[in-house]
């Protein structure tokens, strides 16, 4: 947790400085003189990726979801039940492949804790998808065409009575919840209490500690597996936490893809009061895991202002404005706002480069983008990364891999802040061309 | 008047295209000129999509209105094709493992607009549900979708599956999804790829020769 006291007179940049503070010398006890001086180097090469600095070689951060599991001999399912599996597999992955960051065993998630909500959104292995399929959405329409008012009117009462119920079965009885200020006075609370008292929300909120008893547990192990591969291995964690583009808050999870796109049509005006009061939350959440992580890092990973899924115009209309209030929140209180283009996004670059975001603030990484598209526009401005792509991993030769990354580096890495990873979150690969991405980075990566 | 069917279909003019259709019934205007009207009205749509000036919001909005134009006529525009004059039959699926519907749906709707017979045999398709399928259904052509990279494999099985099963000849296997680019395609020796819904019809075309 970071220590914010006397935050609110610090500048942008000064909270900034104290996060990567944090970053560079992290409370962690490493086992080795080595492997702090690693921790160091990396720590160093990430932040001066990031400051549009040349680092002494190119940064390695390959994105990975469920292949550490597969690669240590572990079903899908055995990483989201089986926590001390779930661990054993992180560990050899990060001590076997050599990135240059953690990847966090938080990643696989945990199956015990979804199955105790009863968790509707998602279908993951033994609840719906076969034992070695990871996890994946069920799209519906979680919030309906006419609740839109609900979300902009009081958006935490909407999350929790009337999208908690829908997503997670064990809650359901919470649409009988009261808005909390009904506890103004001493005379409304006694009626405002009546429904906690009732069989079905005694219930729920039995489930509801069972949870968050479950979530402790599993993140113990994760804590204490994610600390270790860093002592052990001098390898800092670029990933500090989450959010998302208010966009795809609304289209994603709440009204599915679909009733987004028609609701462009139907309803344009209740989309963005809707993104307008979900920005100050999306800005909150990316903070907040930052702080309690105590890493500058939000990843955010966007989904549908690809560019073939909208126009310019509306890419112009309805997804950059209340992203880029977003990115602009972040900076503001310090954090380092981390984008994932998956998809294609070349009709967007000039967008992303709007002169109002400070330059060297964001990290931008990139799927099916043109990489030399993306130098030319985002150089100089924030750091950019990608994107061997996951056929290539998964069909292609470890000598295509390396030609592959050799041609990044030839081609986009030269002036600095370019940091290497996948084009996609890897689930499926073959280890050679993993070791053959990283042996390469190494290798034709240094400035 | 007819033409103002036309012109609100392809502005997205949801409310006004409906009041257009129901005037329209109500003066008798026989249900294939409606829908003759609406089948303009997607070609055009189609091809705004395929200039890229029109995007997945316009493909899904015009896909709901014609819906609801088919349901106000009592008249699937599908069935209107008779199983002879449609340009060939497709089976497609999202393949074992991949839940994922929503870019195989804008497929399925650009293919039958198209002329295509469509048989959506659904989500977690296994191997010998499709060879099944093709033996049942006869098919042209077998699309497999996915989102997911761990579904590469997938693809490749059940194309290996159809060709034990002797199908292999009789088929056109097309791929599409996210992550499916020219290495998936060699990888699963399909027939050929397609980024998205207007290149997938090109490609199904191209395919079986009518284009």
């Amino acid at each position: 947790m970071i220590n914010k006291e006397n935050w609110d007179e610090l500048t942008p940049n000064e909270k900034y400085n104290k996060r990567m503070e944090s970053f560079l010398n992290p409370d962690i006890k490493f086992v080795t003189k080595e492997g702090e001086e690693k921790y160091k180097k990396n720590a160093q090469r990430y932040k001066d990726a990031i400051e549009l600095k040349k680092p002494d070689r190119v940064p390695i951060s390959p994105n990975m979801g469920f292949y550490p599991a597969r690669y240590a001999g572990i079903t899908a399912e055995e990483a989201m039940h089986d926590y001390e599996k779930m661990s054993m597999a992180w560990r050899k992955f990060n001590n076997d492949f050599g990135f240059d960051y953690l990847q966090s065993c938080a990643a696989s998630g945990s199956g015990s804790l979804f199955a105790k909500l009863d968790l509707k959104l998602y279908k993951w292995p033994g609840h719906g998808t076969k034992t070695d399929i990871p996890y994946q959405c069920v799209e519906e329409e979680y919030m309906k065409a006419d609740e839109y008012n609900e979300l902009i009117e009081d958006p935490s009462a909407f999350f929790m009575k009337i999208y908690l119920p829908r997503i997670f079965g064990s809650l359901e009885a919470w649409e009988k919840l009261p808005i909390f200020p009904s506890f103004i006075e001493l005379p409304f609370i006694g009626s405002g209490m009546v429904s906690i008292g009732m069989p079905d929300i005694q219930e729920s909120f039995k489930k509801f500690i069972e949870a968050g008893q479950e979530a402790w547990k599993w993140a113990e192990v994760v804590g204490k597996t994610n600390k270790e591969i860093i002592a052990v291995n001098g390898i800092p964690s670029n990933s500090g936490g989450y959010t998302k583009a208010p966009f795809d808050i609304l289209g994603d999870t709440l009204r599915g893809t679909k009733e987004i796109m028609l609701d462009m049509y139907r309803r344009p005006e209740k989309i963005l009061k809707a993104m307008d009061t979900l920005v100050p939350i999306a800005i909150k959440m990316g903070i907040n895991a930052c702080d309690s992580s105590d890493n500058p890092f939000v990843k955010i990973p966007l989904h549908k202002g690809e560019d073939s899924f909208m126009s310019r115009e509306q890419f112009a209309e309805f997804y950059w404005p209340t992203l880029k209030k977003v990115l602009l929140g972040l900076i503001e209180d310090g954090c380092v706002p981390s984008l994932f283009a998956e998809g294609s996004y070349n009709k967007r670059l000039d967008f992303i480069t709007d002169p109002d975001l400070p330059k060297g603030k964001i990290y931008w990484y990139f799927d099916k983008t043109d990489m030399v598209e993306v130098k030319k526009y985002l150089s100089g401005k924030a750091a950019f990364g990608g994107n061997v792509p996951a056929s290539l991993l998964k069909t292609g030769t470890p000598n295509e891999v390396e030609e592959y990354v050799r041609n990044l580096m030839d081609k986009v890495a030269g002036d600095g802040g370019y940091i290497l990873t996948t084009g996609a979150v890897i689930d499926d690969a073959k280890d050679e061309n993993i070791k053959s991405m990283v042996e390469a980075g190494k290798k034709y990566g240094k400035y | 008047m007819t033409e103002k069917l036309i012109d609100y279909i392809i502005k997205m003019q949801e409310q006004e295209a409906l009041r257009e259709v129901q005037d329209m019934i109500n003066n008798n205007v026989p249900v294939m000129e409606i829908l003759t009207k609406c089948r303009k009205a997607m070609e055009i749509v189609g091809e705004r999509y395929e200039k890229g000036e029109y995007f997945i919001p316009e493909l899904m909005m015009a896909a709901e209105i014609m819906t609801k134009i088919a349901d106000m006529t009592k008249f699937l525009i599908q069935k209107e094709k008779s199983e002879e004059d449609n340009l060939g039959i497709i089976v497609i699926g999202t393949v074992e493992g991949d839940i994922h519907n929503i870019g195989k749906r804008i497929v399925c709707f650009n293919l039958e607009a198209n002329g295509f017979k469509v048989i959506d045999i659904g989500e977690d398709i296994s191997p010998e549900e499709y060879t099944e399928a093709i033996e049942k259904y006869k098919p042209d052509l077998v699309g497999l979708s996915c989102l997911l990279t761990i579904a590469f494999d997938s693809m490749k099985n059940t194309i290996e599956k159809i060709d034990e099963a002797g199908l292999r000849d009789k088929v056109k296997i097309m791929i599409g999804g996210a992550p499916v680019d020219d290495r998936v395609c060699e990888y699963a020796k399909a027939d050929g790829w397609a980024e998205d819904a207007v290149k997938a019809v090109r490609l199904a075309k191209q395919l079986i020769g009518v284009d």
